[in-house]
């Protein structure tokens, strides 16, 4: 059974999504959701330790030998990603229970749930197959399952938050089909490690140019990098709490993983940095993006919506280490890619705890939050540290080999900016937990959130502290990830 | 290919343009689907056209003939074209329900009816 | 449109004619262009004609929705499943070749029932979608 694991991790999902929707009630359906995504991110771990014992595991669908067939090829990069999306489902799915009942309600829950694992199912897809085309078909799956569950958010501009992401991710969807398609005329191959091998000969042709400048683009709109983030803030503020944890979390990060995959796998370092100067586009955007987004975070009377925009400057930060367009940069990128998972995660996860208690989460619920719910709010504070860049939190690794690949390469400008982000972080932060510290609660008689919350909350935030002291398994698999993709090409 | 010139690239483009200018200058957001519908389209017409040989057979083998079209681009956009009717079903049923809640599909409307939208 | 006679008539006329083709579409996909998605599109324009003339409410006592959305879950699950038949069988994920004793009845077993599944799914999903819409602009 073991060698099957590639595909058991998409596998599981999709058998469990229609037998979820065709369930009655709230329990059933969310049983069935928790057991698939225990089961596959056990798989996703097996799955890490095969990749570290025998490296890059190759798995041919239907028998059909790859270039003809589409294979799943997963070597430490998409192993790290499987771990993260199924990881922090198996966190998320118990904490729904709850937060669904309270904001959704049990008539629509076995929709829900079967959304959720249709999102599951496409980002664990993208992330496993090694199949140009193959990404395309699991992107859209998890956009469609996206779009249902932001429109099932409470307030009705959950539904406009929703269409403007459908328009904006079917057309960043179709852009990459275009750039897929250039790629396919000019090399008559969609597999990527097949792409990675006949490209190089092509790197004058305007053609495979175009393609490569469509990919990118198209990616870029669905990972939200400034300035074609405009469709994020509004998502995440309306959605469902426990859809804002799982999409701010997984989402744009595989959209990432699928940049890195295609710039450095397909395209190669030396297509994507020297023949085309892709630096010079990804660096100033994400500085620029970095350092804007963080400023209107401090301004938003509403926390998750605050938390939205620091998301796009979290991501500038990936961006920035890919734009290095070294093996430092992209460690770094890779590892606050599962950071800032971990850490956003944690942090949507208390404010859903939040509202279940306050109603909302403008600035004026969390006043006194302190004494009301000590434990949510130490969740988001400690959420809110590792957002910050403190040491022994997993935001300070991340943030900390940034910096260092920045430095390696003399960018001084550059460090001096990731600090300002920093300091930026500081204030928003910082705002929360004054009002939590110091100001009056509303209604002193609020209690603590249910246990049902709280622990899957707290097991994600012990694992910000746990991953931020002891950083052997993240580094290493981290490097060993950015090893594989500087390679370029093939791995076999 | 040469049967086609570039004919084929000429209304890819055409279409994709025309596509896309609908879903950014219209403010009906029907209109909008419409657009993004179009702009799909034409993406398919670029692959199908791809997979055209001059002189080709079509993909189902038969006796005597050598040369066939390339079946591989038509079922990367069956499958394209799956995506498209979930993704304008999807947006058809959204704009339903903003037409419920809002009372109106005009972005103009919505906006001043709510800033941030 | 109870007084459209002409469109009814051959409405009823070409309904079954053109599920049939629905159903050799889906069947002789093995031999020739073909297959589950164009099959269940075709299949579903059955009940689309149907309830363009009949109505909405004469297409739920044929189909109700719970049994179309049954029907297009399994449709699912039957692809799914003969994927998992051919892993437990000692193949890949969809290998069809292990479905049979030799590896070109395999192939055909395979392809065929996932077809079904697939055209299972499209055409409920399909009359599904139709049904859904219909039901929001009728009076209830």
């Amino acid at each position: 059974m073991l060698t099957h694991l590639p595909v058991l991790v998409v596998l599981a999902p999709l058998l469990a999504a229609p037998v979820a929707a065709l369930m009655r009630g709230a329990f059933a359906p969310w049983v069935v959701a928790t057991l698939v995504s225990w089961f596959s991110f056990v798989c996703s771990l097996l799955l890490l330790a095969q990749v570290s014992d025998q490296g890059v595991i190759v798995y041919s669908m239907g028998g059909w030998e790859a270039p003809w067939g589409i294979e799943y090829r997963i070597d430490f990069a998409n192993a790290l990603l499987l771990v993260l999306i199924t990881g922090l489902a198996s966190i998320v799915m118990p904490y729904a229970r709850l937060s669904v009942r309270h904001e959704i309600g049990d008539e629509r829950s076995p929709m829900f749930y079967a959304a959720m694992l249709l999102l599951v199912l496409g980002l664990c897809g993208m992330t496993a197959t090694g199949d140009a085309f193959n990404i395309f078909v699991f992107l859209e799956i998890s956009s469609l399952a996206t779009y249902t569950l932001l429109a099932m958010g409470k307030d009705r501009r959950a539904l406009t938050s929703s269409f403007s992401y459908l328009v904006m991710g079917t057309i960043g969807g179709t852009f990459y089909l275009i750039g897929v398609g250039f790629l396919y005329v000019m090399t008559g191959t969609l597999n990527i490690a097949d792409l990675a091998e006949r490209l190089p000969a092509l790197s004058d042709s305007a053609t495979v140019r175009t393609g490569f400048a469509f990919i990118v683009t198209g990616i870029c709109l669905k990972l939200a990098l400034f300035p074609l983030h405009l469709w994020l803030p509004n998502a995440y503020t309306f959605a469902p709490s426990a859809v804002t944890a799982l999409l701010g979390a997984t989402a744009t990060k595989v959209a990432v993983y699928i940049l890195v995959r295609m710039v450095f796998t397909v395209f190669g370092v030396e297509f994507s940095f020297v023949t085309i100067p892709l630096s010079d586009v990804l660096v100033p955007l994400a500085i620029v993006g970095l350092l804007s987004a963080s400023s209107v975070s401090i301004m938003q009377p509403n926390v998750k919506r605050m938390l939205a925009y620091s998301s796009v400057a979290q991501i500038s930060y990936i961006i920035l280490g890919i734009g290095m367009g070294t093996a430092m940069g992209l460690t770094a990128a890779l590892l606050h890619v599962f950071n800032h998972g971990v850490m956003k995660a944690a942090l949507f996860m208390a404010l859903g705890a939040v509202s279940y208690r306050m109603g909302g989460t403008d600035l004026k619920h969390m006043n006194g939050l302190a004494r009301t719910m000590p434990l949510t709010f130490w969740a988001f504070v400690i959420g809110g540290l590792s957002l910050i860049g403190v040491p022994l939190t997993v935001g300070f690794v991340s943030k900390w080999h940034l910096i260092l690949a920045a430095m390696e390469l003399g960018w001084w400008p550059v460090v001096v900016v990731i600090l300002v982000g920093s300091i930026l972080a500081v204030i928003y932060i910082g705002r929360v937990v004054e009002a939590g510290f110091f100001k009056e609660p509303e209604d002193s008689t609020r209690r603590e959130a249910p246990a049902g919350l709280l622990i899957p909350l707290w097991i994600l935030v012990i694992a910000n502290i746990w991953l931020g002291i002891d950083t052997r398994l993240t580094v290493d698999i981290a490097e060993a990830a950015a090893a594989q993709l500087m390679a370029g090409g093939v791995v076999r | 290919m040469s049967g086609l010139g570039i004919w084929n690239y000429v209304i890819f483009i055409f279409l994709m343009m025309a596509g896309l200018y609908m879903v950014i200058s219209s403010t009906n957001l029907v209109k909008k689907i419409i657009g993004l519908n179009v702009f799909q389209t034409s993406v398919f017409f670029m692959y199908i056209s791809f997979g055209y040989i001059d002189g080709g057979a079509g993909p189902v083998l038969a006796e005597g003939v050598t040369l066939y079209s390339n079946p591989l681009p038509h079922v990367l956009i069956l499958t394209a074209i799956v995506v498209g009717v979930a993704t304008t079903a999807v947006g058809l049923a959204l704009t339903i329900r903003i037409k419920e809640s809002f009372g109106s599909i005009e972005e103009d409307d919505l906006h001043k009816m709510d800033p941030s939208i | 449109m109870n007084d459209h006679l002409i469109l009814r008539v051959v409405g009823k006329f070409l309904i079954p004619y053109v599920m049939l083709f629905g159903l050799y579409v889906q069947f002789h996909g093995d031999f020739g262009p073909g297959g589950g998605f164009q099959a269940g599109v075709i299949f579903a324009s059955g009940f689309v004609i149907y309830t363009l003339l009949f109505g909405l409410r004469s297409t739920q006592q044929i189909v109700s929705e719970g049994f179309l959305r049954v029907i297009s879950a399994s449709g699912v699950l039957i692809y799914a499943g003969v994927g998992v038949a051919s892993m437990l069988m000692g193949g890949e994920f969809l290998n069809y070749n292990v479905l049979a004793a030799n590896p070109i009845a395999g192939q055909h077993i395979g392809i065929m029932v996932i077809e079904f599944g697939v055209g299972l799914t499209v055409a409920s999903t399909m009359t599904l979608l139709l049904m859904m819409f219909a039901e929001r602009g009728l009076p209830s």
